[in-house]
């Protein structure tokens, strides 16, 4: 397929049968492969309808500075597109994220700003919204809030699934921003009777939930939970042992979070099983492994993974 | 009926630094008054005005209770209860 160049490349992303890791041939699982991105991640199509939509209401124009709190992927997509485009970024990344996405974030001349690993992503956000304050020029195109965003996921996600999927019965994607679940879910509801949409939030370590009181807990502004048809809280430890059934059975290589949306997928599937109902059930790979060797999760025992991610924002 | 309820960090100075503690319920609102009983204080940090307050969220064996109706889900033995406080992804 021919593109106009790179950053046109987003989405158009294949939907994969995974016959063995399937149930049964009634109760079927389908994987959508973000992976198959310009930066190698879901978050290229929040990160180019974000920039898109700013450029075209002229908040950003030649020579801008992006801010954007982000735990890496989505730092990653915008900091690719600022690079090509001659925008200036600042990333503001929890301490405790892989080694290789700072690296990244580097590569494509982002400048990093670490925010404290306790509160993981509501201290990165805090620490962004203090320093767009102290510089009111920069753009925060703030993901968390962004319709554009959801939107990406409105517009092509959720159409691209339906296309090759015309029979789905259930989209399960990750909790993060939001923006994959409200946008494509918005988009199935209002096409496909019945469809469910579930949502695989992570569930990391205490550390990430170190808040200093209840109160600065954090919603993102997109969250509508209407969209959802329920939630599920997957630890580390279902989520490693996922990534790697689906490496071993389908030989696809995902990152850590995909395994968390996978469990909730092959709960979904159960159940429909249980129930001896059809279902076609598309879910998200968020991005590939590579960025999360260095925490060695991919082999060796489970308790030593699920050690590895303690306190790490792995999702 | 005990049912495993899972503390996070930030309530734990009422439960005297306890990760889980057992409670009775068959219902979470039931639950949490039976938490109360024995945790006195700890009700006002997860309800406010009869519903769960915005930042906390509660699962009951891994699912949001949100949508499992809330106050009044229904609680079995041998359910795991989590509480977590709301936090960022992306």
């Amino acid at each position: 397929m021919r593109y106009e160049s790179f950053l046109d490349s987003v989405g158009g992303t294949p939907l994969v049968g995974l016959p063995r890791l399937s149930p049964s041939p009634k109760v079927r699982l389908w994987a959508k492969l973000e992976d198959r991105n310009p930066t190698g991640s879901v978050k290229d199509r929040a990160a180019m309808s974000m920039i898109r939509d700013a450029e075209a209401d002229g908040r950003l124009r030649p020579g801008s500075t992006i801010l954007e709190p982000t735990s890496g992927n989505t730092g990653i997509s915008l900091a690719m597109a600022a690079r090509v485009l001659g925008y200036r970024i600042v990333c503001v990344m929890p301490e405790n994220t892989s080694p290789e996405r700072r690296e990244l974030l580097a590569m494509y001349g982002a400048e990093v700003v670490l925010s404290p690993a306790a509160g993981g992503s509501n201290e990165a956000v805090r620490v962004a919204r203090r320093m767009s304050e102290n510089h009111p020029d920069w753009v925060l195109l703030y993901q968390y809030g962004n319709p554009a965003n959801a939107a990406a996921h409105y517009d092509t996600t959720g159409p691209e699934i339906l296309a090759d999927l015309p029979t789905v019965t259930h989209f399960v994607a990750g909790l993060g921003t939001t923006g994959t679940l409200m946008g494509a879910g918005r988009f199935l509801r209002e096409k496909v009777p019945g469809i469910e949409i579930v949502a695989a939030e992570p569930r990391y370590g205490e550390l990430v939930y170190g808040l200093r009181n209840l109160d600065e807990g954090f919603v993102p502004e997109l969250y509508d939970p209407d969209v959802l048809t329920t939630r599920f809280s997957v630890g580390p430890r279902d989520a490693v042992a996922r990534v790697r059934e689906l490496l071993d059975t389908e030989g696809i290589f995902a990152g850590i979070s995909t395994g968390a949306i996978l469990h909730a997928a092959l709960g979904v599937a159960r159940k429909a099983v249980r129930a001896d109902k059809a279902a076609d059930i598309a879910f998200i790979v968020c991005d590939g492994g590579w960025k999360y060797l260095s925490t060695g999760v991919y082999s060796g025992d489970l308790d030593d993974a699920e050690e590895a991610l303690d306190g790490q924002l792995w999702a | 009926m005990a049912i495993e309820v899972r503390i996070p960090t930030i309530l734990r100075s009422y439960t005297d630094g306890a990760k889980t503690v057992q409670a009775k319920g068959d219902t979470l609102a039931d639950l949490i008054d039976n938490l109360e009983a024995e945790h006195a204080g700890i009700k006002g940090r997860l309800v406010e005005n009869g519903r769960l307050r915005r930042f906390v969220n509660i699962y009951v064996n891994d699912e949001d209770v949100r949508f499992l109706g809330g106050l009044e889900a229904e609680l079995g033995e041998g359910d795991s209860v989590t509480v977590l406080p709301a936090v960022a992804g992306g």
